[in-house]
C-alpha cells in the first residue's frame, strides 16, 4: 500500500478506546481503558498529518516529540516510536493514561478544529507499554560527574527531575516519606485508571539503570531537614507536591464517616485496602456515599466508592448503593478530566450539581447520618472566569448519607519547610520559585511541581522537574552562576 | 529492611524492641513517634519512641500488643527485620525548668513517659512520677521510671503492686498538696486515662500535656485520619502534635473516633487468629 493521501488520512475516523465492560467494570479495580491494538494504533497513527509547524508539541508541557513518535510508529518501527519519545518523556505510559490531553496535545490538534484530534494520549500509551514490555531503549548514565544531589519526593516532578540529572552523569539521592516511590501515582491515582504494576515498572527501570540511590522512610523536615542535605549534597531539589487535605468549614467534619479524599485512597490505593482482610488495612465505605467536589481525585474517590460497594455487597449479597457527586457548580464548570467525568456516570455515579453542603448531621453515636445541603445558582463570573455559586435562599435540604469524602484541593505539605529558612513561601504555603528554572529564594535550591503551583496536574510537575534538572545541570557543571 | 536488633517479654502482652534505624535516631528527642509497617501486607500504625541511641542508630519501641498488627509485630525475634520504620515524627516534647512537674504512665504508656521524664529531670526540674496499670505484670521500667524520679509512685487496678488506685488518686493527692507545687503535669497512656487525668488536674488549672495516639496512615499530615478536637477547632495529631494541652481537647469525641475500625480490627485478628490455629495444626501433624 502505498503512501496515504492528506485527504485519505482525514477521512479515517479516530479510533475508540476499548474499555472494560460498564456493568462489569463496577466490581473490580482492575483497569478500565484497555489499550489500542497494534492494528488500531497503527491505523490511529495514520490520521496525523505530519504538520509542518506542529502545534501539538506546543499544548505539551515537556513538549514531546509526537509527529516524529507517531510516524515512526505508522511506519511499523516500535523502537525508533520509543526513542523518539524518551527523548522527552521518561514516563510515557503514566502520561499516555492520566494526561488531560483535550487541553493539551490533542487540543491543540489541528484535525480537532473541524472534527477530531489525533488520538495521542492513547498512541502514547501504546508506545508506553511496548517499552515497558520490550524495553527496546534503555536510560544511559553518562560519565560521572562526582556532584551529588537531594530530591525530595518521588512523585511526577521529583522522579523527572531525577531521572534527567542521573542521565548527565550526576549521583541522585531520591528521599521518599512514604514505603514506596511514586508519589500520587502510588497514593492517589486508582489501580483502574493507573495500575501499580506501570508505576512500579517505570520507576524500577530508571532507578536501575541509571544508579538513582533510592531513600524511602525518609521525611525531610524530619529525619533530614533541608539545611543538612546542603551541607551533604550539591544541589537539592524539592517536589514534594501539595499533599495536605482541605476540609470544609463546617459542623460536623469531624464525625465518623467523614475522610479526606486523601486518606480514602491512601487506603484504596496505597495500602490496598479493597483488599481487606489480606492486606492489613481496612477502608470503611457507607450505602450512601456524597463525594464533595468535582476534580480528578474527586472522580478517582467516587469511582472507588462505587466498586468498593459493590464489592461488598456481593460479599453480603445485599444492594451496593449509592455514590454521588456533590458539587456546587454545574456541570460546565466540572474540572475533572471529560473521560473521567464520562467513565464516573457510566458506573451509576449521581451527580448532584448546583448543590453546596452545609453540615454533616450525626446520629447519637457521632457517625454520619445527613448532610445539609443549600441549592445554588450562578451568578457573575468570579476571579477564575467561572461563574460564582450562589446560595439560594430558604432552599435547605437534608441528603440521606452515611459517608462523606471531602475532595476539595490539597496544599503543600509544610514539614519539609523545616530549617529551610530564605526559601520564601506564598500565603497558600506554596513554594516560590522561578517558572522557567525551578529555582526557589534560597541558594542552591530548585522546586517544582504541586509544592510551587498548587495541586495541578502529573504532566505539569514533570515539565517542571525537567526545566529546574536542565537548570540544576547547567549551574553544576558551571555553565551558569546562582545570581 | 530495619533489622530488630533486641527484643524484651516485659509481660504476656507488652514488648520491648529496638530497632536498627540510624536515619531515624539521628534526630529522635523525647514525644516524638514513628510509623512502622511490618511486610508488604501490613498496614502503618504509630508508635510512640520510648527511647533512642544516636550511637547506634536504634530506636527502642515498647508496645502492647492489642490487635492483628502488634500481636505479629510482637511475634517477631532479634534479628528478624520489619519493612517500614519512617520518623521520627511529630513535635517532639518542650523540655524547660518548670519547678515541680509530675509525669504519669499508664500503662504501655509508661514507656513515652520515661524519655519525657528524664529530659525534664535533666533540664532541672523535680519530676514525680506516677505509674500505673492493670495488674502488676503489665508494669515495666520501674527502676529506670526511679532513677530519672525524684519520687515514684506506683499503682495497679488490682493492688497487686503498689496501691491499689486508678493513677488519678495519688495525682489529686499531689495536687492537693499546697508544698508540691506541681506547675506542669504530662499524662500518657489509654485515652480514657488521659481524659480523667485532664479532668483532675482543671481545678487546679495546672496545664497537662497529653500525648494522643490515633488512627493515622501517613503520619506526615496527608490523610488526616488522625484529626482530634479542640477548642480552637480541628487539629492534626501527626503533624500539630502528637501531645495537646488536654484541657482542649473533645475527648468524647477522640474517643468514639478510635472505635471507627473496630469492626475491621476484630475481623482481622479474628482471622489471623485462626490461621495461626491452623499453622500450629498443621505443625502439629507434620511431627
Amino acid at each position: 500500500m502505498g503512501e496515504l493521501t492528506m485527504q485519505e488520512r482525514m477521512k479515517i475516523k479516530r479510533h475508540a478506546m476499548p474499555n472494560q465492560d460498564q456493568e462489569a467494570r463496577r466490581g473490580n479495580f482492575s483497569e478500565v481503558a484497555l489499550g489500542y491494538t497494534a492494528e488500531m494504533a497503527r491505523k490511529e497513527a495514520d490520521r496525523c498529518l505530519q504538520c509542518k509547524d506542529p502545534q501539538c508539541i506546543k499544548g505539551c508541557p515537556v513538549g514531546v516529540m509526537i509527529p516524529q513518535f507517531i510516524k515512526a510508529l505508522r511506519e511499523g518501527d516500535m523502537v525508533k516510536a520509543v526513542e523518539w519519545m524518551k527523548v522527552k518523556n521518561n514516563l510515557p505510559a503514566v502520561c499516555g493514561r492520566v494526561c488531560p490531553q483535550e487541553v493539551q496535545c490533542e487540543g491543540h490538534c489541528i484535525l480537532g478544529k473541524k472534527g477530531e484530534a489525533v488520538a495521542i494520549g492513547r498512541l502514547e500509551r501504546f508506545v508506553g507499554d511496548f517499552e515497558l514490555e520490550h524495553r527496546t531503549c534503555p536510560l544511559v548514565k553518562a560519565a560521572g560527574t562526582g556532584k551529588k544531589i537531594a530530591v525530595v519526593g518521588s512523585g511526577p516532578a521529583g522522579l523527572t527531575c531525577s531521572v534527567d540529572l542521573a542521565r548527565q552523569g550526576h549521583h541522585v539521592s531520591m528521599f521518599e516519606s512514604l514505603h514506596g516511590p511514586g508519589g500520587v501515582l502510588i497514593y492517589g491515582i486508582p489501580e483502574f485508571r493507573l495500575p501499580k504494576s506501570v508505576v512500579h515498572g517505570e520507576i524500577g527501570y530508571a532507578v536501575d539503570c541509571l544508579g538513582i540511590e533510592l531513600k524511602t522512610d525518609h521525611v525531610i523536615g524530619r529525619s533530614f531537614t533541608l539545611g543538612e542535605l546542603l551541607e551533604d549534597y550539591d544541589a537539592v531539589f524539592l517536589g514534594t507536591g501539595a499533599g495536605l487535605p482541605s476540609f470544609m468549614r463546617i459542623p460536623g467534619i469531624n464525625l465518623n464517616g467523614v475522610m479526606s479524599a486523601n486518606e480514602f485512597l491512601t487506603r484504596v490505593n496505597l495500602m490496598k485496602a479493597y483488599q481487606f482482610p489480606d492486606y492489613d488495612t481496612p477502608v470503611r465505605i457507607g450505602k450512601k456515599v456524597a463525594v464533595i467536589g468535582a476534580g480528578n481525585v474527586a472522580m478517582d474517590a467516587v469511582r472507588c466508592s462505587v466498586r468498593l460497594q459493590r464489592i461488598l455487597a456481593e460479599r453480603n449479597a445485599t444492594a451496593p448503593g449509592e455514590a454521588h457527586i456533590v458539587y456546587r457548580r454545574s456541570s460546565g464548570e466540572i474540572p475533572a478530566r471529560m473521560e473521567e467525568y464520562h467513565h464516573a456516570r457510566e458506573e451509576g455515579v449521581i451527580f448532584d450539581l448546583l448543590t453546596n453542603p452545609v453540615e454533616i448531621l450525626g446520629d447519637e453515636k457521632r457517625a454520619v447520618k445527613g448532610l445539609r445541603c443549600i441549592r445554588m445558582e450562578l451568578g457573575e463570573p468570579d476571579k477564575s472566569g467561572r461563574r460564582q455559586p450562589v446560595p439560594v435562599e430558604g432552599s435547605e435540604f437534608v441528603m440521606d448519607v452515611d459517608t462523606v469524602i471531602m475532595a476539595l484541593g490539597t496544599n503543600p505539605n509544610p514539614i519539609v519547610f523545616v530549617d529551610a529558612e530564605g526559601l520564601d513561601r506564598t500565603r497558600q504555603g506554596t513554594a516560590v520559585a522561578d517558572a522557567a528554572t525551578g529555582r526557589t529564594m534560597k541558594k542552591r535550591v530548585w522546586a517544582g511541581g504541586d509544592v510551587v503551583t498548587g495541586a495541578a496536574t502529573v504532566i505539569s510537575a514533570m515539565g517542571a522537574g525537567k526545566r529546574a534538572a536542565a537548570d540544576i545541570n547547567a549551574f553544576l557543571k558551571g555553565e551558569n552562576t546562582w545570581d | 529492611m530495619y533489622r530488630i536488633l533486641k527484643k524484651e517479654v516485659l509481660s504476656d502482652v507488652v514488648k520491648l524492641m529496638e530497632i536498627e534505624a540510624p536515619h531515624v535516631a539521628r534526630r529522635a528527642r523525647a514525644g516524638q513517634f514513628v510509623i512502622v509497617r511490618i511486610d508488604e501486607f501490613g498496614e502503618r500504625i504509630p508508635l510512640t519512641i520510648a527511647d533512642y541511641d544516636r550511637d547506634r542508630g536504634a530506636i527502642t519501641l515498647i508496645f502492647q500488643e492489642l490487635g492483628k498488627s502488634t500481636i505479629q509485630l510482637g511475634r517477631l525475634r532479634t534479628g528478624d527485620s520489619i519493612a517500614s520504620f519512617a520518623g521520627p515524627l511529630g513535635h517532639p516534647t518542650e523540655i524547660e525548668n518548670y519547678g515541680t512537674v509530675a509525669c504519669v504512665g499508664g500503662g504501655v504508656g509508661i514507656a513515652p513517659i520515661y524519655p519525657i521524664a528524664r529530659a525534664l529531670k535533666q533540664a532541672g526540674n523535680r519530676v514525680i512520677s506516677v505509674i500505673g496499670a492493670r495488674t502488676k505484670e503489665l508494669i515495666f521500667w520501674e527502676e529506670k521510671m526511679r532513677a530519672v524520679s525524684d519520687a515514684l509512685i506506683i499503682c495497679t487496678d488490682d493492688g497487686s503492686h503498689g496501691r491499689k488506685a486508678l493513677v488519678t488518686e495519688p495525682l489529686k493527692e499531689l495536687l492537693e498538696n499546697r508544698e508540691m507545687k506541681i506547675s506542669r503535669v504530662w499524662a500518657i497512656g489509654p485515652a480514657i486515662m488521659m481524659k480523667f487525668v485532664t479532668l483532675a488536674t482543671r481545678p487546679y488549672t495546672v496545664p497537662t500535656t497529653v500525648s494522643l495516639n490515633t488512627i493515622m496512615i501517613d503520619g506526615t499530615g496527608m490523610c488526616g485520619g488522625c484529626r482530634v478536637l479542640l477548642e480552637e477547632g480541628s487539629k492534626f495529631v501527626c503533624v500539630d502534635g502528637p501531645e495537646f494541652d488536654g484541657h482542649k481537647v473533645d475527648w468524647d469525641n477522640l474517643l468514639s473516633r478510635l472505635t471507627f475500625y473496630r469492626d475491621e480490627e476484630k475481623r482481622a485478628l479474628d482471622l489471623y487468629n485462626h490461621k495461626c490455629n491452623l499453622d500450629k495444626a498443621t505443625v502439629a501433624e507434620d511431627r
